[in-house]
């Protein structure tokens, strides 16, 4: 609920600094093109956070199936075809790029799981592997002169107003919301999380548990990858370089413990909306030099761990009662 | 005689420099390059950098952490060390900007030392932050650029030779730089550190078990403390040398490295959980990754793969570790 705080004083500081921008609806928009994609890599980590794990391959991921996805369309509907082997190329590299988003997720919790690598090195390790990857097939360079339809079909808007990355976003957040606290998995997740070695022992399959969290974190780094290839309209090995902070940053944010155990959907992806709100805030001053964003992620991310830490000790609530509100 | 024999076979050192042997004769019979002084000299030159980070990031590794931030802090604390000299005038020799490295190092590693101490949160989490501060202050707050022009002590230092090793049939010579002895310095002092103190105790005692380290008489904020304090001044010094030899300061020519270091390192035999792990193990894997960047070009590999082969690398030598210590815990467990 503090976040939502945030969020509000946020928003009304936007609104009396910035007023012409806040009230357009373009500010919104471009928005909500904006944050799908790293909004989907942090619900990717949180997943995995829950578990007591961490992701941080999704980046890799996304880049990776991007560029195999691209590559795919390019070789369904060359430049220059015509608009039905456009929409073929289209749902074929949607597929794969899922596929191959599952696969390498799968990859991730074999090694978790099985060969019992900490998820850290696991998910770094196939970070330099899956970019590695994108670089081989790309050659290092940018692949773009994807099909049109690709670029319509992600670019058109829901009654002329939402875009699509958005509801990607939404259909994502439900989803995983359903999981989460709609099925045994979600509990299982959690349980695994607070206590491996109790969960085990209470008969849930851990090892199968943890390879399908981090085959969902792959699938949401996918379509992250997905989303970034329509709005760069092409794809690189090195594209989205600073959201392997930025999702563990949201997610810590949101309020997952980083041991596992703890902390909830609606958190993160407050979380998600605070960030954009703030970066694109920060956009509207075009004084402040984007050289200057890693610094204000890292020195929030630094904020919110040690806010939590004094808050763990019941401070905050001390503060707001001596205010005479009860928090 | 036999005790040895067997716990040199037990040793991860022991595969990890047989596989060097065989990777370099494998070379050797691709390209006839291999064992040539030049080439030779070569890899002990491209070694300095990343064996200097490897001192540095083994030491957060054993206390049970992973630092991802000694690439950013050192350039940091170069870039600023540079900055100041550059706009001074500076003109002397190389120990005033080794003296203001240090200092940098030292109060940058201190910040990280202060959240790490303070805050039960996986220093990895902390580092991605203080990773991304150091090097957004850097490109943000000081608006860092290339400086083509450093102090000629640090140029002078830089272009320094111990003696230069010629290649008998192409004629090609390498130089064997001064800087190599700062990593042999390094080396040196972090192995006494390590092995002869208190304090190199207690970082062992930590990445063991931290309560139990707490419960020894260990002072474990302290230790975290002043560790991070070592590995900043140990990863500016790095960052130094990487400058003087490059002779210029190319503000983000450092970042990237730490997943390679780290991966040096884990190769090594430095178990990810900490407490276990030597030196020799961690410089025998730097140089194992060294000598694979190195030959790819040797043998005609295009760059391209580099990436991934530092993947493969990174999760089979962690897999091979992790398989060992769940066979370790298995006995144990057998045995109780």
């Amino acid at each position: 609920m503090r976040l939502a705080a945030v969020l509000v004083v946020l928003l009304a500081f936007f609104a009396l600094v910035k007023t012409e921008n806040f009230f357009s609806l373009p500010t919104w928009q471009s928005m909500a093109i904006q944050f799908p994609e790293f909004g989907l890599m942090a619900l990717g980590v949180m997943l995995a956070m829950v578990i007591g794990g961490i992701d941080l391959s999704v980046v890799g991921v996304a880049n990776m199936t991007a560029i195999g996805s691209a590559t795919l369309m390019l070789w369904i509907a060359p430049v220059g075809s015509d608009a039905g082997q456009g929409y073929v190329a289209l749902v074929a590299a949607i597929g794969l790029s899922l596929l191959v988003g599952a696969l390498a997720g799968a990859l991730n919790g074999f090694l978790v799981a099985k060969v019992r690598i900490p998820a850290i090195l696991v998910t770094l390790g196939t970070f330099e592997l899956f970019t590695g990857i994108a670089v081989i097939i790309s050659g290092g360079k940018p692949t773009s002169g994807l099909p049109p339809q690709y670029g319509e079909v992600m670019a058109s808007r829901l009654f002329g107003l939402i875009p699509m990355p958005l509801i990607i976003f939404v259909v994502a957040t439900v989803l995983v919301g359903l999981l989460m606290y709609k099925t045994a998995f979600g509990t299982k997740l959690y349980m695994l999380g607070s206590n491996e070695t109790a969960a085990s022992f209470s008969g849930l399959k851990t090892t199968s548990l943890t390879i399908r969290t981090y085959m969902l974190s792959g699938v949401l780094a996918s379509a992250a990858g997905l989303v970034m290839l329509a709005n760069y309209n092409s794809a690189k090995a090195d594209y989205g370089s600073t959201y392997t902070l930025l999702a563990v940053l949201i997610v810590v944010l949101g309020g997952i413990n980083p041991n596992g155990g703890s902390g909830r959907l609606s958190g993160v992806v407050l979380a998600v909306v605070v960030l954009q709100v703030l970066s694109s805030l920060l956009n509207t001053f075009p004084q402040v030099s984007s050289f200057y964003r890693p610094l204000i992620w890292g020195a929030v991310l630094l904020l919110v761990i040690v806010v939590n830490q004094w808050d763990r000790k019941g401070n905050l609530n001390r503060f707001f009662r001596w205010k005479g509100k009860d928090a | 005689m036999k005790a040895t024999s067997r716990k040199l076979l037990k040793s991860n050192e022991f595969y990890l420099l047989l596989v060097i042997v065989v990777l370099s004769v494998v070379i050797q019979a691709r390209s006839g390059q291999f064992f040539t002084a030049n080439n030779l000299v070569d890899i002990a030159n491209a070694m300095i950098v990343p064996g200097i980070f490897a001192v540095g990031a083994f030491m957060v590794l054993v206390s049970g952490g992973i630092d991802v931030s000694f690439p950013a802090l050192a350039s940091l604390s170069v870039y600023a060390t540079t900055r100041l000299l550059v706009d001074a005038g500076y003109g002397g020799s190389i120990w005033v900007p080794l003296a203001l490295v240090v200092v940098f190092g030292a109060l940058l590693g201190a910040f990280n030392g202060l959240f790490t101490a303070r805050f039960a949160v996986p220093v990895l989490i902390i580092t991605l932050g203080t990773a991304n501060v150091f090097s957004g202050f850097m490109q943000g707050a000081l608006g860092s650029v290339q400086i083509p022009t450093i102090p000629a002590g640090m140029s002078e230092f830089g272009r320094a030779t111990l003696f230069v090793a010629t290649n008998p049939d192409s004629g090609l010579t390498s130089n064997m730089p001064v800087a190599f002895l700062i990593l042999v310095g390094v080396l040196v002092a972090a192995f006494v550190l390590l092995r002869y103190t208190t304090f190199g105790r207690g970082v062992y005692a930590l990445g063991g078990d931290e309560s139990s380290a707490a419960r020894a008489g260990f002072n474990v904020r302290a230790t975290k403390f002043w560790l991070y304090v070592i590995v900043g001044v140990i990863a500016s010094l790095a960052g130094l040398v990487r400058t003087s030899m490059m002779d210029q300061m190319h503000p983000t020519n450092l970042l990237g490295m730490e997943l390679m270091v780290i991966a040096a390192v884990v190769l090594g035999g430095a178990a990810i959980t900490g407490g276990t792990g030597t030196l020799t193990g961690a410089m025998l894997g730097t140089l194992l990754i060294v000598i694979v960047q190195n030959s790819m070009i040797l043998v005609g590999i295009p760059t391209f793969w580099q990436g991934f082969a530092l993947g493969v690398l990174i999760i089979v030598g962690t897999a091979i570790s992790a398989i060992q210590l769940t066979r370790v815990r298995k006995r144990t467990v057998a045995f109780a």
